[in-house]
């Protein structure tokens, strides 16, 4: 796979492989076929796997959980696509309440191979209900694992790790770079599960996810200018978190700041501050800080820039954690 | 009680309005048959059935060690041995007929009731008080019996049964999946978009409704204006009511719909007309909301009184098959009974085991404070 893929083409060929090692693997979702999704991830597949195995659904999320639940049952391995993350709430008690749970029901009996792909946040100029961020709401839920790639490699390893893992897996694809391109290597390099860091530094340790990566690795570079030389952490896993590769990177920097388009209250943000707290208090020369979106509906799209993270407000944020 | 509004007295006889609350009640024809409330076996042009005096014994048998263990229930949640109990009292030819029509390949989707279904899927009816006694969150393997975990929000399971279902198409099985819920589910989502997804990917799957009158305190009529069955039409299937209180019909009905399912020819909509005799839990009070008398009407219709009456009418079993049954009923009581109270509460730890299914360090970071935690008692005042 050597050569640039963007982010979309990643996933696409991670599909493709997935479809290609386990015949119990399906995709469902809306516009997925002949459309090939409205992002194109699916593109080609249909016509490949046919529509039994690649499957345009009725429009109805809460559907395409449910019945995907009653395929795993069977022994199948479900990938659902869910069009945009504000369309994901009809589903959301068979995620939450049947998904999650179904494994401690059963006792263990059965599991539930289940990958929930979402395209999540904004920056892309879109209309209401398109541009959300609603990770923690799922990262809160225990049964479900919580994962966001923020490049390439990432989307394709990941997403592949996410649909051989016997847990269900919310897969949040960051959407506004979809259109990225990168390096996609040969083998995956870490576990679903580890944070990377994917930025050396010595100041503070900024924390991120998806689509805020590529703005922290930005003001990280730009504060290499004024001298500041900062740690970036692509998290990659939001449940569970790799603590361990926080902890050792925050006590060294002796700052932590982290950086979501989700509102900062409650926001994984939150959980993120106090367990760091907790791990490097004797190690900190700041509060654990936190970069996010405002506790306001997502706005419109013309100023959806002020609402979402950028460059400057993060290095707003370096700038207080240096000063105390 | 009279009905005062003249207005709603209009509004009943409007034509092309059927009164849901009237719909099915009595000799109508759309509800199908075989064996009247008088024990009187009856035919049905498009259910013929066939049954031998042994399987007429045996779904006897069926029903009433059903009932059986309901009761030991009800009584075991007033003594304090289960937090919650949900009677089927009332529902077990429903749930009989339609069980004793599977076969050992399908697959069954309950929701929290029925008890009668997993009795004829050959569940041990312990198996299901752990969730009512609060030892498990359900807990069996749902592919040993092939009967599927107890669901509890409402019409979620019947996208579960479609989704299996689906899964039977893609095998190329002729295996078949019932997708148990009830009145009130009729107007949930799930339930529509089941009716959907089963509809277009033509999947063999019976959708059976046992409308028992009531959803909790809510009358039928509060969620359809249409005899339930008649909703199929507009997805694109078949629908029946069939009298729920008649094991035979409901038999037939249900083995006709399985096999409409298993044969390609898509799902069908079982409407079980039938009624709940008890309260909705044992945490309910129905004098609250209904009457006596219409409780009373019902119970002349007793599903297992009739089966009993037409086996004496015919001659088709003695008082020493009676006597059996009623013997295996006690003792099925006691079973029960012994094998609550001795049900042991789960280690704590119970709670960490099942998260996920593949390790979870938060999981195992939280078990681990847990039992250093419980460790810190051990030997000391607090234990």
């Amino acid at each position: 796979m050597a050569g640039q893929l963007s982010i979309a083409k990643a996933l696409n060929e991670a599909l493709r492989k997935s479809l290609e090692s386990d015949p119990k693997t399906v995709l469902m979702g809306e516009d997925i076929g002949k459309l090939g999704g409205v992002f194109r991830i699916t593109d080609g597949l249909q016509k490949d796997f046919g529509d039994d195995r690649v499957i345009d659904t009725p429009l109805a999320e809460s559907g395409i959980v449910g019945t995907a639940i009653g395929l795993a049952l069977r022994g199948y391995r479900p990938v659902v696509e869910i069009q945009f993350d504000g369309f994901v709430y009809p589903a959301f008690d068979q995620i939450v309440s049947q998904l999650a749970k179904m494994h401690a029901r059963a006792l263990g009996h059965v599991k539930m191979p289940i990958t929930v792909r979402i395209p999540f946040g904004g920056g892309i100029g879109a209309v209401e209900h398109h541009s959300e961020s609603h990770e923690a709401y799922f990262a809160h839920t225990a049964g479900l694992r919580v994962v966001s790639p923020s490049n390439p490699h990432d989307a394709h390893w990941m997403l592949r790790q996410a649909i051989e893992s016997d847990d269900p897996v919310v897969f949040l694809e960051p959407k506004r770079r979809y259109w990225d391109k990168g390096e996609v290597g040969e083998d995956p390099m870490l576990p679903l599960h580890s944070a990377r860091v994917v930025r050396p530094g010595t100041d503070a340790t900024l924390i991120a996810y998806g689509p805020m990566v590529k703005v922290c690795q930005e003001a990280a570079q730009a504060a290499e200018e004024d001298g500041r030389r900062l740690e970036v952490v692509d998290l990659r896993s939001l449940s569970p978190v790799d603590f361990a590769t926080l902890e050792e990177s925050v006590k060294r920097t002796g700052r932590g700041i982290v950086v979501h388009e989700a509102p900062v209250f409650l926001g994984l943000g939150a959980e993120l501050a106090a367990r760091l707290t907790e791990r490097c208090f004797y190690h900190l020369e700041a509060p654990i800080l936190r970069v996010g979106g405002y506790h306001a509906p997502y706005p419109p799209s013309r100023v959806e820039e002020t609402y979402l993270p950028d460059l400057d407000r993060v290095l707003d944020a370096v700038d207080r954690a240096l000063a105390f | 009680m009279t009905v005062k509004s003249t207005s709603r007295a209009r509004k009943k006889a409007a034509p092309g309005v059927p009164d849901p609350a009237r719909a099915g009640v009595g000799a109508e024809p759309e509800l199908v048959q075989l064996l009247t409330p008088e024990g009187d076996r009856v035919e049905h042009p498009e259910f013929p059935l066939t049954v031998t005096p042994e399987e007429l014994r045996s779904l006897y048998r069926d029903l009433v060690l059903v009932r059986r263990f309901d009761a030991e229930a009800t009584s075991l949640q007033r003594q304090g041995e289960l937090g919650l109990w949900a009677s089927l009292l009332g529902q077990e030819a429903a749930q009989v007929g339609s069980g004793r029509a599977m076969r050992t390949g399908d697959h069954a989707f309950p929701t929290y009731r029925e008890h009668g279904v997993a009795w004829c899927r050959d569940v041990d009816p312990l198996n299901l008080l752990g969730m009512f006694r609060g030892v498990n969150n359900g807990g069996w393997d749902p592919n040993e019996k092939n009967f599927h975990l107890y669901t509890i929000v409402i019409g979620a399971q019947t996208l579960h049964a479609t989704g299996y279902a689906m899964g039977i198409t893609k095998d190329g099985a002729d295996d078949a999946v019932i997708a148990y819920f009830g009145d009130g589910a009729s107007s949930q989502g799930d339930v529509n978009e089941a009716f959907t997804f089963a509809s277009v990917y033509n999947s063999p799957v019976v959708f059976f409704c046992q409308n028992n009158q009531w959803a909790i305190s809510e009358p039928t009529t509060l969620q359809t204006r249409i005899p339930l069955y008649r909703r199929a039409s507009g997805f694109g299937f078949p629908g029946v009511r069939v009298d729920g209180n008649d094991v035979l019909a409901v038999l037939a009905v249900t083995r006709w719909a399985l096999d409409h399912a298993r044969t390609g020819q898509g799902p069908v909509l079982v409407e079980a007309f039938t009624y709940r005799m008890g309260a909705h839990t044992t945490s309910d009070d129905p004098t609250r909301y209904r009457q006596t008398e219409e409780t009373e009407a019902w119970k002349a219709k007793d599903p297992i009184l009739r089966l009993k009456a037409h086996l004496e009418k015919e001659g088709l079993a003695d008082e020493a098959f009676f006597a059996g049954v009623e013997a295996e009923s006690e003792k099925l009581g006691l079973r029960v009974r012994e094998g609550v109270r001795s049900m042991p509460d789960p280690d704590p730890t119970l709670i960490f085991e099942h998260a996920y299914s593949e390790p979870h360090p938060l999981v195992d970071e939280e078990r681990a404070e847990y039992e250093a935690y419980a460790a810190s008692f051990e030997g000391g005042e607090h234990h």
